[in-house]
């Protein structure tokens, strides 16, 4: 559903991403792994599409068509959802408020009739309890005075009630308690079907102990270094990354 | 161009201009220019010796310069002080008045002709200097209501007009409160008789319309004993490259156990995107409170004019008297606001209460300032006070400056203050969920005015809602 080639983007006239290939197949989870500062967090965002990162080389494929001629909003419409790293405080807007515009906009895109009232409340309900999610934090304004944590499940709870087709999750697991991490794994698991795809940014092997991922890639400076299956993120987990980076060296060499 | 400064440009839709035949007093002011407007009105002598000695005041004042907004010294003599549309002398029916004008207003929002309007809102239509017309008249005199155009209310209300007129904005008050006592043109004028609550909303619509011409509106409402009355005035202007000078004062009296609710939803032309033209809003508003347990609301949602500088204040003197503020406040493009609130605490057991929400976009520049001020007698006097900023883009900027007087020491006083911002990262997450940069902005912006727009009278808050996001439209992009 998603084929990435050779994408390259930067800020400021700083490359960021120097060549990125990857294919997402419908029903799959990939996960990413590397080192601090390596992109990860770019690449999710461009395929969000954040524009102040300027794409210089490459193509996104979505579905069939060109991803990058979407707006981003257009994108979400059309199923791609990011949950953000650092997930934005919206002053003044409730979080139901929020997710009903949000989830009515992307019906109205796909010419259905918004969602209103007790319909809407019983899809939340539904979705609040899936995420053990407090109902008070619905009548808050987005994000502000949330906990991280509270911050994390709160995105997940929106993906549970936006239903996209392909989840871009960054580090949705950092920064849960125990409890928190089974809650949301378990979210992302109910999302997880044949037709979904789910590209998962994380530190953390431990995640993969809930959510197991057909795929892993090492991002390393921009480029996907390595890929492999499950194993490759217990090797990471054990050596870090500095045998990756020798490995690198030798091959430039 | 980013997101948020394609947001902040739009069209002012009201910004067209009526031609018709006009006629003026000279270009500046004098004492003549004082008689003159006098004459015009066919005023009584005791009228004209008050504008005379506003006037001499005037001339001893300087013009005041503490408020944090900046533009070049007006030239007063560069003005014209009186503007009015060529009508036949007496009007007795709207089928007199000048089509032209009927057209203006209908273009505006507002038919005159009372089977079109709202049939619960009347309205007194100004339009530059004079009044020219005010609907439903009849159907409130049954009621004893009087609501007439100030000029009618100095020749047939003499007595009231003497009574109440400077009684709460005296023309020493300030620069442009002696300014508009001098030569102040038309205007509102409400009295509600005891024990009446007005039948429907009273509105007036203000049009400035002639090109450098002043507009010195003059309003003053009066409840007696329980008495109500819910009020509503509007503004527009057309688009001109000159900036006009709009400098109004209004005047609000309740007796006891009687309420006044002023709402305005000010939209005059607010210049161009650079800041060239659009009207300079130096406007004094003050109610009082004169009886036991009554009460005054002010409810601004001000939207339009390059420069605005107000402050509706309350003066709480009798027990239990209670006094609000409820303010939103936009500045966009080159607007500045310097505005807020005064509430004045004299009796005992008296409660006001401030929401200001201010909202900064383009390169717009704002200052809330509002005095809470407590008297020795006052004794058990609450206020709170909420005043939020909101930034969208980082090239404008807000200020807030509470200042409190409190001389009882049994006042409760509570003052919170927040300031939040929507910048791109706000935006590229709505939009990440599927709602447009514009979208979301409304969005924001009408959850943020919420507690405002429920004061307003429901047709209002509407129009308030649309008004916010066009005056918002391209802030973003
Ligand atoms: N707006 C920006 N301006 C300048 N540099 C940026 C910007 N955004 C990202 N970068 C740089 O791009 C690089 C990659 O950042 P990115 O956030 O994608 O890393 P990451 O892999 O997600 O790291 P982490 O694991 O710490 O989240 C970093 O060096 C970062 O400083
Ligand atoms: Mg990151």
């Amino acid at each position: 559903m998603l084929s990435i080639k050779n994408l390259h983007a930067s800020i400021g006239g700083n490359e960021i991403l120097k060549g990125i290939s990857l294919e997402v197949k419908a029903g799959e989870v990939h996960a990413i792994m590397g080192p601090n500062g390596s992109g990860k967090s770019t690449l999710s965002k461009v395929l969000a599409g954040r524009e102040e990162y300027e794409v210089t080389a490459g193509s996104v494929e979505y579905l069939g068509k060109n991803l990058l001629d979407f707006s981003p909003e257009d994108r979400a419409r059309e199923g791609i959802f990011l949950a953000f790293q650092y997930p934005v405080e919206i002053p003044g807007v409730t979080n139901i408020m929020f997710l009903r515009t949000a989830l009515n906009e992307i019906r109205k895109y796909h010419g259905k009739e918004p969602l209103e009232g007790p319909e809407f409340l019983k899809l939340v309900r539904e979705k609040t309890k899936i995420l053990d999610l407090d109902d008070s934090l619905l009548k808050r304004p987005v994000n502000e005075g949330f906990s991280g944590g509270e911050k994390k499940r709160n995105e997940i709870f929106q993906m549970a009630v936006l239903e996209p087709k392909l989840a871009i999750l960054d580090e949705t697991d950092s920064g849960l308690d125990i409890d928190a991490l089974r809650a949301v794994s378990d979210g992302i698991n109910k999302l997880k079907n044949k037709d979904n795809g789910i590209i998962m940014v994380t530190h953390y092997q431990r995640l993969l102990d809930y959510i197991v991922p057909d795929f892993v890639h090492v991002l390393l400076n921009g480029k996907i270094v390595k890929s492999g299956t499950r194993e490759l993120a217990l090797e990471l987990e054990e050596k870090g990354y500095d045998w990756i980076r020798e490995e690198q060296k030798e091959e430039v060499v | 161009m980013n997101e948020i400064e394609q947001f902040t440009k739009s069209e002012y839709k009201y910004g067209f201009s009526t031609d018709i035949e006009q006629e003026m007093a000279p270009k500046g002011l004098s004492e003549d220019t004082v008689r003159f407007i006098s004459a015009k009105k066919n005023e009584p002598q005791w009228m004209l010796d008050y504008r005379l000695k506003a006037y001499r005041h005037w001339l001893t004042m300087k013009v005041p310069t503490w408020q944090n907004v900046h533009y070049p010294q007006i030239d007063f003599q560069d003005i014209y002080y009186y503007a009015a549309p060529k009508v036949k002398p007496k009007l007795n029916s709207l089928d007199e008045v000048d089509p032209e004008l009927l057209d203006t207003f209908k273009k505006l929002g507002i038919p005159l002709e009372e089977q079109k309007l709202l049939a619960n809102v009347a309205v007194d239509a100004v339009f530059d200097s004079v009044s020219v017309t005010t609907t439903f008249k009849e159907a409130l005199k049954e009621k004893g209501v009087i609501f007439c155009s100030f000029s009618e209310a100095v020749r047939e209300h003499s007595e009231l007009i003497k009574q109440y007129m400077g009684s709460v904005v005296p023309y020493t008050d300030n620069y442009y409160a002696a300014l508009n006592a001098a030569v102040f043109s038309d205007g509102s004028f409400v009295y509600i008789p005891k024990g009446v609550r007005c039948p429907m909303e009273l509105s007036t619509y203000f049009r400035i319309n002639a090109e450098n011409t002043g507009q010195f509106e003059r309003t003053l409402i009066i409840a007696d004993d329980g008495a109500y009355v819910s009020y509503l005035e509007g503004c527009t202007a057309p688009k001109r490259d000159e900036n006009q000078l709009h400098a109004a004062v209004v005047e609000l009296i309740t007796n006891e156990n009687a309420e006044i609710k002023y709402s305005t939803v000010q939209n005059w032309y607010a210049g161009d995107e650079n800041g060239k033209g659009g009207i300079y809003n130096f406007v004094t508003k003050r109610g009082i409170c004169k009886g036991n347990n009554s009460k005054i609301s002010w409810t601004q949602v001000e939207t339009g004019s390059a420069i605005t500088w107000k402050y509706p204040s309350c003066i709480l003197k009798g027990d239990n008297s209670i006094g609000e503020f409820y303010s939103v406040a936009v500045t966009n493009n080159a607007q500045q606001a310097d505005t807020g609130t005064k509430m004045i605490h004299l009796g005992r057991n008296t409660k006001s209460t401030i929401v200001s929400k201010g909202i900064s976009a383009g390169r717009g520049n704002q200052t809330y300032r509002g005095l809470v001020k407590v008297s020795k007698a006052a004794e058990n006097a609450r206020n709170h006070s909420q005043c939020d900023s909101l930034l969208i883009g980082d090239k404008c900027g807000a200020h807030t400056f509470p200042y409190f007087e409190i001389s009882n020491p049994s006042a409760k006083i509570e003052h919170e203050a927040t300031t939040s911002k929507i910048g791109d990262d706000q935006l590229f997450y709505c939009q990440s969920r599927g709602i447009s940069a514009e979208e979301a902005v409304s969005l924001i912006v009408n959850g943020y005015c919420k507690d405002v727009f429920k004061e307003l009278p429901m047709e209002f808050a509407m129009e308030a809602t649309k008004l916010l996001s066009i005056s918002l439209e391209g802030s973003v992009g």
